[in-house]
């Protein structure tokens, strides 16, 4: 009887446990936003937390990393490229209950290329001449030049729509039109968004996300064992993923990022303003070693600036095959037979530190001293990249489609090439597909024929997920943690 | 006993602003600017330039100085540079995670230090004393970040019991002492050790005093000379411990905080000097240094009450 009792119980216990199938997440981050307006800083903690979940732009990214629609339902191109006239979704309302209209769409993107603007990716919107609200659903935005990748440009977290009713409180009280309302931030601790009732589009599956900010690779460890946490985002101690893979309680997703990680040179600087001892460099360097040896296997080689999942890429790793002997009679070549002595400077992440001490030993191996300093993203942004005072340092560039930084003569690396900047010109006002493919390729070859820098792998990301939590994207087309589309298996 | 507190008074505000002029040189100093800092490797200068100013980056050392000095007077601490809100919210915030912290752990560092100590010197030589001498070393030997990871297996990961960080807020207070009973464990340890040893030889050095030969010749028993003599002599030692391992659990919690991943003060200001976030840190370090020379004041004013030979004293 009794034992009958227990079992009926016990089976009503599971049975009401099914029914209630988790409706919440919580994701585990390392870095906190540092405030909530996509729009004015760089942190990526602010896309990560709010692209897509909060803030809706006119178009956005899939997780593929394809541009689709967003805001804009549908758009129209004039016939000399220089007009385009969007026409929003109907219906659409920001969180704080008003409607979307042209006039945001218009407030947004020219208060992003004011004169006085603070948004990181200023450059995104200085083609536009103007921005017209027609009527309420329709938005025509003028350019001074045809531009080819300007849907992409309007995807990115930068070019979010925010209402001017809620701008002056947004970095703490974001109000965006996205599947997930803000409801509350502990700062230093969490981030929680709740479901949207009222979205226009597809409602998220989930009631409730919160973000948590765990910033020390052995507390990440402890809340995702302790399943503290349901997933964490770019997990920061690659040293335990063998784990989490032999437990059959998660999943370790192993994705693609933006990110090109490179060994920059300083190309106007002796002995770097000579090809041949950027070539002996690049030979130099073993990029399986540094990726086995500083990422745990983690990566994927590159032998350009460009991202391998995309369509345009090609494999250029062959201009650059580990081969010191190489190295050292490109050295002697450059007259530099006894090698030289230079600068690695570090920034924190552990790409750059774990990888420089590694790449410090390869160059060794061809007479190549270096003088390794660790600096702080400050420090390392005021004397490598505003200094340009370097003589080599490791940066992984998050950026999507950012080859036209090449066209930067001022940009840190300083490398001047008049046809990179006159193809990268074309590229940006070419309209037609297969030549922008093309094009891009020819960009990724110049660049690596000319060893502007060393293209060591494209950083990869690694996600530790419950083993029943669907939809989180494995791969980072953008900086965004796209929950609109998580559910919970039953 | 007033003018012995007024003395104290007064060296306490000068050493306030002498601490304010070196804070603030030292931090403005660090090379470093955090408009280019937030707004990341794509930015153009024009844009890091409209940043600049609209931060107020622009004006001069002097300027800035005053106004942060003079904001402090009036309660204003200033907006911080990246979280763009008032730094004395932010800071509140954050205290009421940091002092709670400080003062159970200093509670358990009591709690757990007197009984040893105290049982340590009275039975001097025997295995108890030996025992806790062994323990503390160890307590003071091992690092309080690694004792941590080791709870957090323990009772988070295998037990189950606490989880492993983070902190629920105060609206539920049950949870937020629950949160915080593991890193105040943490915290509290390696104090305890130290101060059980200090209380321990303060009490051996006045326990062989005379005048505890003369209560024991005038009939008190052991006891008795303990509680009524020999213990609030030995509390001088004892006391200047307390008040510096005070402000070490106030300031110095960082890497518990870390550890458990608590919003205190100490990840606060680690995170702002990273971010160069320098109003935000000066403040920080401007208050951990008001609340150290506070704690100071605190136990000089203890002193005279323990010894009333020090009011006299100049």
């Amino acid at each position: 009887m009794t034992r009958w009792i227990f079992g009926t119980v016990a089976a009503t216990a599971l049975l009401t446990g099914a029914a209630m199938a988790k409706t919440d997440v919580t994701v585990g981050l390392q870095l906190e936003p540092p405030h909530l307006d996509p729009t004015s800083a760089a942190a990526g903690a602010i896309d990560q937390v709010l692209y897509s979940n909060v803030f809706e732009g006119l178009m956005r990214f899939a997780s593929d990393g394809s541009v689709i629609n967003g805001l804009a339902e549908e758009w129209d191109i004039s016939e000399d490229g220089k007009t385009y006239t969007f026409k929003l979704h109907e219906g659409v309302k920001f969180h704080d209950g008003t409607d979307l209209d042209s006039a945001d769409v218009k407030f947004s993107l020219d208060r992003a290329r004011a004169e006085d603007s603070v948004n990181a990716q200023k450059a995104l919107f200085e083609n536009i001449a103007d921005v017209e609200a027609v009527d309420p659903l329709t938005v025509k935005v003028t350019l001074t030049a045809p531009q080819g990748n300007f849907l992409f440009n309007m995807a990115w977290g930068d070019a979010v729509i925010v209402a001017p009713e809620s701008i002056d409180d947004i970095k703490v009280k974001p109000i965006g039109t996205g599947a997930f309302k803000f409801d509350d931030w502990k700062q230093g601790d969490s981030i929680t968004l709740v479901k949207n009732s009222d979205y226009w589009g597809e409602p998220a599956k989930l009631d409730k996300a919160t973000f948590k900010f765990i910033s020390e690779p052995t507390a990440a460890f402890g809340a995702m064992m302790a399943e503290d946490v349901d997933a964490f985002y770019s997990y920061p101690a690659p040293e335990n993923l063998a784990q989490f893979e032999a437990d059959p309680r998660f999943t370790v997703l192993a994705g693609n990022t933006e990110g090109e990680t490179i060994l920059a040179m300083n190309n106007k600087q002796a002995p770097f303003d000579n090809k041949l001892v950027r070539q002996a460099v690049s030979h130099a360097i073993d990029r399986q070693a540094i990726i086995d040896g500083a990422m745990f296997g983690y990566g994927t080689p590159i032998g350009s600036h460009f991202a391998p999942h995309n369509p345009a890429y090609i494999d250029l790793t062959g201009n650059s095959e580990y081969d010191p002997e190489k190295a050292k009679a490109l050295l002697a070549e450059a007259g530099m037979a006894d090698g030289f002595k230079t600068t690695l400077k570090l920034p924190p992440p552990s790409y750059a530190r774990r990888g420089g001490e590694i790449i410090a030993a390869q160059l060794r191996a061809v007479g190549i001293e270096t003088e390794i300093s660790n600096l702080e993203w400050a420090q390392w942004l005021e004397q490598a990249f505003r200094g340009k005072d370097f003589g080599l340092t490791i940066v992984s560039h998050t950026e999507p489609m950012d080859i036209g930084i090449y066209a930067r003569p001022d940009y840190y690396f300083q490398y001047d090439n008049p046809d990179l900047q006159k193809l990268m010109a074309d590229f940006d006002v070419e309209a037609d597909g297969d030549k922008r493919t093309e094009m891009l390729q020819q960009a990724q070859t110049i660049i690596s024929e000319d060893y502007v820098n060393v293209y060591l792998f494209q950083l990869a990301l690694t996600t530790v997920v419950n083993a029943k939590l669907q939809g989180i994207w494995p791969d980072a087309p953008t900086q965004a943690i796209d929950l609109t589309a998580v559910s919970w298996a039953e | 006993m007033l003018r012995y507190a007024l003395k104290r008074l007064g060296s306490l505000a000068i050493s306030l602003i002498v601490a304010s002029l070196v804070i603030f040189a030292c931090i403005e100093v660090i090379p470093g600017d955090p408009a280019s800092f937030m707004l990341g490797i794509n930015a153009q200068p024009d844009t890091v330039a409209a940043l600049r100013e609209e931060l107020g980056l622009n004006a001069s050392l002097a300027t800035r100085y005053l106004s942060w000095v003079t904001g402090m007077l009036s309660g204003d601490f200033g907006t911080s540079y990246t979280y763009r809100s008032p730094v004395a919210e932010i800071i509140g915030d954050r205290l009421w995670i940091s002092l709670p912290l400080a003062l159970i752990a200093l509670g358990l560092t009591v709690l757990i230090a007197f009984p040893v100590g105290i049982l340590a010197a009275t039975k001097r030589g025997s295995w108890a004393d030996m025992s806790v001498m062994g323990a503390t070393q160890l307590g003071i030997a091992i690092p309080n970040f690694w004792f941590a990871m080791l709870m957090v297996l323990l009772f988070s990961i295998n037990l189950r019991w606490f989880s492993a960080g983070g902190f629920p807020g105060w609206e539920n207070p049950l949870a937020a002492l629950k949160a915080l009973t593991l890193p105040a464990i943490a915290l509290a340890l390696p104090q305890a050790s130290i101060l059980a040893r200090v209380m321990r030889s303060a009490l051996l050095d006045t326990l062989s005093e005379d005048y505890i030969r003369t209560c024991r010749a005038k009939g008190l028993t052991q006891r008795q000379a303990l509680w009524r003599h020999a213990l609030r002599n030995a509390m001088i030692p004892v006391l200047t411990i307390i008040g510096l391992q005070f402000s070490f659990l106030l300031a110095g919690a960082i890497i518990i905080e870390n550890v458990f991943y608590l919003p205190g003060l100490g990840r606060l200001v680690f995170q702002a000097i990273s971010q160069r976030d320098l109003i935000m840190v000066e403040s920080v370090v401007f208050l951990l240094v008001f609340a150290v020379i506070m704690v100071n004041f605190a136990v000089d004013l203890a002193y005279a009450w323990v010894d009333p030979r020090l009011r006299g004293r100049s």
